[in-house]
């Protein structure tokens, strides 16, 4: 059974041709590893993992694996000709000095304001956070790449996150497999929605009220 | 007594020929700070070394609490030998023998965010007395913490973090303990280095002195304290 909207891919090609042109942008670990696969090489972005990799991309046929040269995830990536490589003091200094244009996140929770919550649920005793803290309020740009709805069916997308917050007020934009919606002033507003996919079924999918494209300038 | 000379002699007392004398000091309740992140640049011949030595109640910081390979941070766990640990990413689903520990109690967590893990070690090896961070600030992992509003931002004050010995993994040292590393291996490696009172490094490779160029140093071996040749656990 096929799910509905943009698969990974295609939902990495979303956030990937959003990215600002020769930007530096970090990528988390899960859904947002893919954005280094489908990044059009003609931006110049240039991507920071959180472990001191500034300046990779994810591997194609030919590529020589390196266990040392790896993303967030542990998964295998390839440096780009004027990669530089940082101790993590450094890694972090970048990350909550501002030096990035954009982190790209995976979350529980987005909230109408922007809030986010990636890093435990009310129900878990254990919890890791990794990076997410200081990547969320340190990046100029913050981008949730994320399944629309969690396993359980439960709208990820909330008037008011119930999960422990990681930042408040971060999060620009958020990308899942059914659209592309921007946090704004005015409220949660749809940007793009994937093909088949009616305002009325994503409205349905989201807890939070959602802008219709043509009510939003 | 010629510079060369001089050289030798101080390498002498920082080489060491085996994996126990390279942990030698290591006791009960001692504060380890364990190198690595995410399989790569750990020193597992080391970590193999303390569960041999098999002292108990240590305070470990590390990022992960194991990955399921021979010989990381996990076989402390599975040894019983942790009190406590910080870390910023123990739920890895491989940490098996870290999360039995925990959840029946024998194990105390700090979970703390991977930039202020870095800067907590920094910021004891640059003899501060700690800093303030706006990351964290404001949520569940720093309530009933001191806070300060600095440029309109909440920031959380963050204690240094000392250990009395630091087990890290670099790819090449010199005779004085001038260190690479490779890639991510480099991680908290430095910083680890910095903030113990004895600092052991597994290297892969052992070059005469000069062999680096000064500009090429990573880490100087001024915070070097033991350094032991091998290739890993196999």
């Amino acid at each position: 059974m096929s799910r509905p909207g943009w698969d990974v891919p295609q939902q990495a090609r979303q956030v990937a041709r959003r990215l600002p042109r020769g930007g530096y942008v970090n990528l988390g670990i899960g859904l947002p590893a893919a954005v280094a696969d489908q990044i059009d090489p003609d931006q110049h972005v240039v991507f920071h993992c959180e472990n001191g990799l500034i300046g990779y991309r994810g591997m194609v046929g030919g590529d020589d694996p390196d266990p040392d040269v790896i993303d967030a995830g542990s998964r295998q990536v390839a440096l780009i000709p004027g990669a530089a490589v940082v101790g993590h003091d450094l890694s972090f200094a970048i990350a909550r000095g501002g030096r990035l244009d954009a982190t790209v996140l995976g979350a529980y929770q987005v909230s109408a304001d922007g809030d986010l919550a990636n890093w435990t649920t009310p129900a878990a005793r254990l919890s890791g956070v990794g990076g997410a803290m200081d990547l969320a309020l340190g990046a100029k740009q913050v981008i949730v790449m994320m399944r629309h709805r969690a396993r359980d069916g439960a709208p990820k997308i909330v008037q008011r996150c119930s999960y422990p917050l990681t930042a408040r007020r971060c999060v620009g934009l958020v990308v899942t497999e059914l659209a592309v919606i921007e946090v704004t002033a005015d409220g949660l507003a749809v940007r793009q929605l994937a093909p088949d996919i009616t305002f009325d079924d994503l409205q349905n999918a989201t807890d939070a009220p959602l802008l219709a494209p043509s009510a939003t300038p | 007594m010629t510079q060369r000379t001089e050289s030798a002699r101080v390498a002498l007392n920082k080489l060491v020929q085996d994996p126990s004398d390279a942990v030698a000091g290591i006791r009960d309740g001692s504060v380890v700070l364990v190198g690595g992140w995410g399989g790569v640049g750990v020193p597992d011949v080391l970590i193999d070394a303390v569960a041999r030595l098999g002292a108990s109640g240590l305070v470990v910081a590390t990022n992960n609490c194991g990955m399921g390979r021979p010989a990381d941070v996990g076989l402390l766990f599975r040894n019983g030998q942790v009190g406590r640990v910080i870390a910023t990413y123990p739920v890895h689903p491989a940490a098996t023998d870290f999360l039995a520990r925990f959840e029946s109690g024998e194990v105390e967590l700090e979970l703390i965010p991977q930039g202020t893990l870095a800067e907590r070690l920094r910021a004891a090896g640059a003899g501060l007395g700690g800093f303030f961070t706006p990351t964290g600030a404001g949520t569940l992992l720093t309530e009933r913490r001191e806070t300060r509003v600095i440029d309109g931002l909440e920031h959380v004050l963050e204690p240094p973090l000392r250990g009395d010995f630091a087990l890290i993994r670099a790819e090449r040292s010199d005779e004085l303990g001038n260190l690479r590393f490779r890639y991510a291996a480099r991680g908290l490696n430095p910083v680890m280095a910095m903030a113990a009172r004895t600092t052991v490094v597994q290297v892969d490779e052992l070059v005469p002195a000069g062999r680096i160029h000064p500009d090429d140093v990573h880490l100087p071996g001024i915070f070097v304290d033991r350094i032991l040749v091998s290739g890993g656990v196999p």
